[in-house]
């Protein structure tokens, strides 16, 4: 057993956990987050995608204890004061989930793409920035509507702060 | 007084939504209980080996590891095999399936024994600690060589591997395929697929050992399906078992069947008195959950000189894999109703041999039999169309059936509710600026471009709304199609459904919410929607077949109905007035030239609810059940256009435009049904472009995990241009047809006639799918005489 701390959604964790445990069953199990969906357990499908340090990051394929000193976010720490995140306003507005299993790593994959791209992005930008985000239900084509549409809400609340 | 907000028809945000985004869905994976254990399942990594023994010792000493377990520990336990429920014929062969296979290990995955721990981790390693001795036997994937004499018999008591042959038995004179003028024979592949909802399968177990009752969670289209057959596996009284669909991550097919780990996770928890769990891995779904298509098809299309279709006539074979799941057989026979698509033919014949293999069994996969016979049908169009010299367009127009708002008879023999579609054909080539597409491609070949360009047309019908029961046992069906609702008009005004639909993405908490929010006077947020649970919405048949609006929810229209003549009586009472003196519209009845007198649904639920002044033999309440059984399909229909450009040296294919025009009758919810038609023309596109379950040729599944099974990312797609036509369903009075399946139907040939449009120039008459680069370079070689195979 090794110790680690984290820090989740601004609430500081400490626990023992086993050397082989992954980051996203510490969330889901030890701490009982289980927003954070297993899609594919080969890092691909980008289902159990979380903010490590404000960067996306596949959880399935970090180790807890690699997370160890770390501020992350999950979905359960998007929304703030009772207020929904842009990403989550725009998904539901434009109809970006039908199953909804893999929109919480979609929301986090795409929060990281827009705050880390240098301008408002385009639709072929969405589309190659969130190509390692799987969907089987909408085809794709309201995630990338809402991705723009968020993208856009949230580069005018930041030039407004 | 207000007339209430119309719901029905606009594009109402979902209700489903707010848990979803917010990572409050609970999804069985997400489930726990006290004093869980995990399961998991020792599987077979030969595709064919006679298992010698078994030796489950070290698994047992390890940490935290409760028992493992073999077939031959179990076999007091189980009460029957997995069920397989549409035997479609009478001499049909049937392999017996059984959880866990004692004998031989049937394909690379069959489950060979069960370990039970105390967690997840400690599951995983007891699994792998189970020591098995298998001896190899010959493995067989190839379809025509397990159906010729010699081939290694995979069933041996079945005595042979074509298990079942099923012929529709034709209709018309077959002497048109002599004697037609024009016949064009084609052989088209369909490989396996893999269905890939996002979340896997999974389940939770949780008896009350001293009740005898089992709750069983889990991530399932079929509920209701799961509880009468699970009782019969795991020999649970049906009236003990209580099944919960909870949030499902998607299905697609891959749910709709009953698998070896729910009824283990059943027997298990019976066994030990102890809650299971299971949660299937994703290289585990590639291998143990069903796979699709898998179909060889001979299809010979006569026409006249001029354009015209005359008939189709199929031979095709199925691999059923190495068992039947729920339906398998059954797949193909449901396409066998609909290779004429939306064509005026003369004659029809349609047969199949359905074939058993070293390799996950295959069943249903979104659009089940219909995507293979559409695929058949508009790929042999083209190749009709190139011989005639005419272009597929016109070949189209030319063969349509002219609209018809009455039913009308396929020459399958089945009864089409209405179509129209000439109209959806006109406008999708009109969207899709058609006669300017052919110029920029009349361009390109005489510019010799490297890049060319082709454009892919597919029209479509498809058989919906699963189904009369009648037909279901005239087809030799286990169960019946009708589904089931319940509305209760609470006191409060708030109204509660429960529907034997259960969802999987597909929005209809929302649906529902509507048709029920416009007959009731109420917003949809007024309504509650329950389902997916066998103990409160105890009568259903479920989700699959894009049968849930036009069942489903016209079950929900009944029951309505019902609300609306037992509240006008209470109304009338109370205005003091007789109910013909009445008129209803938006939840109101009101006094016909009195509009001040007046009585709302929320308010005569309240008079029911308190019960103080009914009318005579009026129960107290206001709430109704209605079950509906459809008398007839719905048939959804419409035209899809693809713009390809596919690059001639490298082979690469790029969609440049995809058009798609779809008829599915009365629309609830545009913003829902666009969606539907979105996911599926992408799956459609992933299944012609992309996506191919490949194995060697010792049966092991080369396309083992999602980094080597390409589900594609949204970079791999393009976005889609949409509309539709209403022509609406004459088989409900809600007049709907349903959306789940159509644009996977209409999509792959769709793209691959685009490819094969894009290079017919160059000679190229197929594309094996699918049309990756590797496939449509071969094509390109093969055509210029310089092999490529």
């Amino acid at each position: 057993m090794r110790h680690i701390a984290v820090t989740v959604n601004g609430t500081r964790h400490e626990a023992d956990v086993e050397p082989r445990t992954l980051l996203v069953y510490f969330l889901r199990e030890n701490l009982g987050l289980t927003g954070t969906n297993v899609g594919c357990d080969t890092s691909t499908c980008g289902a159990c995608t979380v903010l490590v340090g404000g960067k996306s990051v596949k959880s399935c394929t970090m180790l807890a204890v690699q997370a160890d000193g770390e501020e992350i976010t999950t979905i359960e720490g998007m929304a703030q004061d009772g207020e929904l995140h842009p990403l989550q306003k725009a998904f539901h507005e434009h109809h970006g989930l039908q199953c909804g299993y893999c929109t919480p790593g979609m929301i986090m994959a795409s929060d990281s793409l827009i705050r880390e791209a240098s301008g408002p992005l385009t639709e072929p930008e969405v589309r190659i920035g969130l190509e390692g985000n799987l969907c089987r239900c909408t085809g794709y084509h309201n995630i990338v509507k809402a991705v723009l549409a968020a993208s856009e809400e949230m580069r005018a609340g930041s030039a407004n702060r | 007084m207000a007339v209430a907000e119309r719901y029905v028809g606009t594009a109402v945000p979902r209700k489903e939504d707010p848990e979803l985004i917010t990572g409050q869905a609970r999804f069985v994976d997400d489930l726990t209980t006290p004093g869980m254990v995990w399961m998991a399942v020792v599987r077979s990594p030969y595709a064919h080996a006679r298992i010698r023994s078994i030796d489950t010792s070290a698994a047992k000493s390890l940490p935290g590891v409760t028992g493992a377990f073999t077939a031959a520990d179990l076999s007091d336990d189980w009460a029957g095999p997995l069920p397989f429920v549409w035997p479609i014929t009478e001499d049909i062969k049937i392999p017996v399936h059984w959880p866990l296979t004692g004998d031989v290990a049937r394909f690379q995955g069959d489950g060979v024994a069960v370990v039970i721990a105390d967690t997840r981790a400690h599951a995983k390693d007891a699994a792998e600690a189970v020591h098995v001795d298998y001896e190899p036997l010959p493995v067989n994937l190839d379809l025509e060589a397990g159906m010729a004499d010699g081939a290694t018999v995979i069933h041996e008591d079945l005595g042979t591997n074509t298990v079942v042959h099923w012929s529709h038995g034709g209709a018309g004179d077959q002497g048109i395929f002599d004697s037609a003028p024009v016949v064009v024979k084609e052989r088209y592949h369909q490989p396996r697929l893999i269905p890939n909802a996002m979340e896997p399968r999974g389940c939770l177990a949780m008896p009350i050992p001293a009740q005898g009752e089992f709750t069983l969670w889990t991530a399932t289209q079929i509920p209701h399906v799961a509880r009468v057959t699970l009782s019969g596996v795991a020999g649970i009284p049906e009236s003990k078992l209580r099944i919960i669909a909870p949030d499902v991550g998607g299905g697609f097919g891959s749910k709709l069947n009953i698998y070896a780990e729910e009824a283990l996770a059943l027997i298990l928890a019976k066994k030990l008195s102890l809650p299971i769990k299971w949660t299937e891995e994703r290289s585990e779904n590639y291998l143990a959950t069903i796979h699709g298509r898998g179909v060889i098809h001979d299809v010979e299309l006569a026409g006249d000189e001029n354009g015209k279709i005359l008939g189709i006539r199929v031979k095709e074979i199925a691999d059923m894999g190495a068992y039947y799941q729920l339906l398998t057989p059954g797949i193909p026979e449901l396409g066998g109703w609909v290779y004429m698509g939306p064509y005026d033919m003369q004659a029809y014949w349609y047969e199949f041999s359905g074939v058993v293999t070293n390799a996950t069994p295959t069943d249903a996969y979104r659009g089940a039999g219909r995507p293979e016979a559409t695929y058949v049908l508009e790929r042999a169009v083209d190749a009709y169309a190139r011989k005639v010299g005419k272009d597929p367009a016109e070949v189209r127009r030319t063969s349509l059936v002219p609209p018809f708002d009455e039913p009308r008879t396929a020459i399958s023999g089945l009864s089409v509710d209405s179509g129209n579609y000439e109209a959806g054909f006109a406008r999708a080539l009109e969207m899709a600026g058609y006669d300017e597409l052919r110029g920029e491609q009349a361009a390109r070949r005489e510019r010799g471009d490297v890049k060319q360009l082709g454009i892919g047309l597919s029209s479509y019908i498809e058989m919906c709304g699963l189904a009369p029961s009648q037909i279901l046992g005239a087809l030799r069906y286990a169960a019946g199609g009708w589904d089931a609702c319940v509305v209760q008009c609470l006191p409060t005004g708030k109204v509660v459904l429960k529907i034997g639909t259960s969802p999987h993405g597909q929005g209809h908490v929302t649906t529902w919410a509507q048709i029920a929010a416009d007959t009731l006077g109420v917003t949809p947020d007024d309504v509650e929607v329950l389902h997916g649970d066998t103990a409160i919405a105890p009568l259903g048949m479920d989700t699959y077949g894009s049968r849930s609006v036009s069942v489903g929810a016209t079950a929900l229209y009944m029951a309505l109905e019902k609300i609306k003549e037992k509240a006008r009586k209470i109304a009338a009472h109370e205005l003091e007035v007789s109910e013909d003196d009445l008129e209803f519209d938006g939840g109101t009845f009101q006094v016909k030239g009195a509009p001040d007198r007046a009585k709302t649904i929320p308010e005569l639920a309240f008079s029911a609810w308190h019960a103080h002044g009914l009318p005579a033999d009026t129960e107290p309440n206001l709430e109704a059940t209605a079950v509906w059984d459809p008398p007839n399909f719905t048939w959804p229909a419409g035209t899809h256009v693809c713009l390809a450009e596919v690059d001639t040296e490298t082979g690469a294919v790029e969609l440049l435009k995809y058009v798609a025009v779809d008829d599915c009758g009365t629309v609830i919810n545009p913003m829902i049904v666009d969606g539907q038609v979105h996911g599926g023309i992408a799956q459609g596109i992933a299944e012609a472009m992309y996506e191919e379950a490949m194995y060697d040729e010792n049966g092991q599944l080369l396309t083992s995990s999602m980094t080597n099974y390409e589900v594609p990312a949204a970079s791999d797609l393009p976005s889609f241009t949409l509309d539709r036509t209403v022509t609406p369903s004459t088989t409900n009075p809600l007049g709907v047809k349903g959306i789940g399946e159509a644009g996977t139907i209409a999509s792959p040939p769709a793209v691959v006639n685009a490819v094969v449009d894009a290079l017919s120039h160059l000679g190229v008459t197929d594309v094996r799918r699918p049309v990756s680069p590797e496939n449509v370079w071969r094509a390109i070689q093969q055509a210029k005489g310089g092999g490529g195979k």
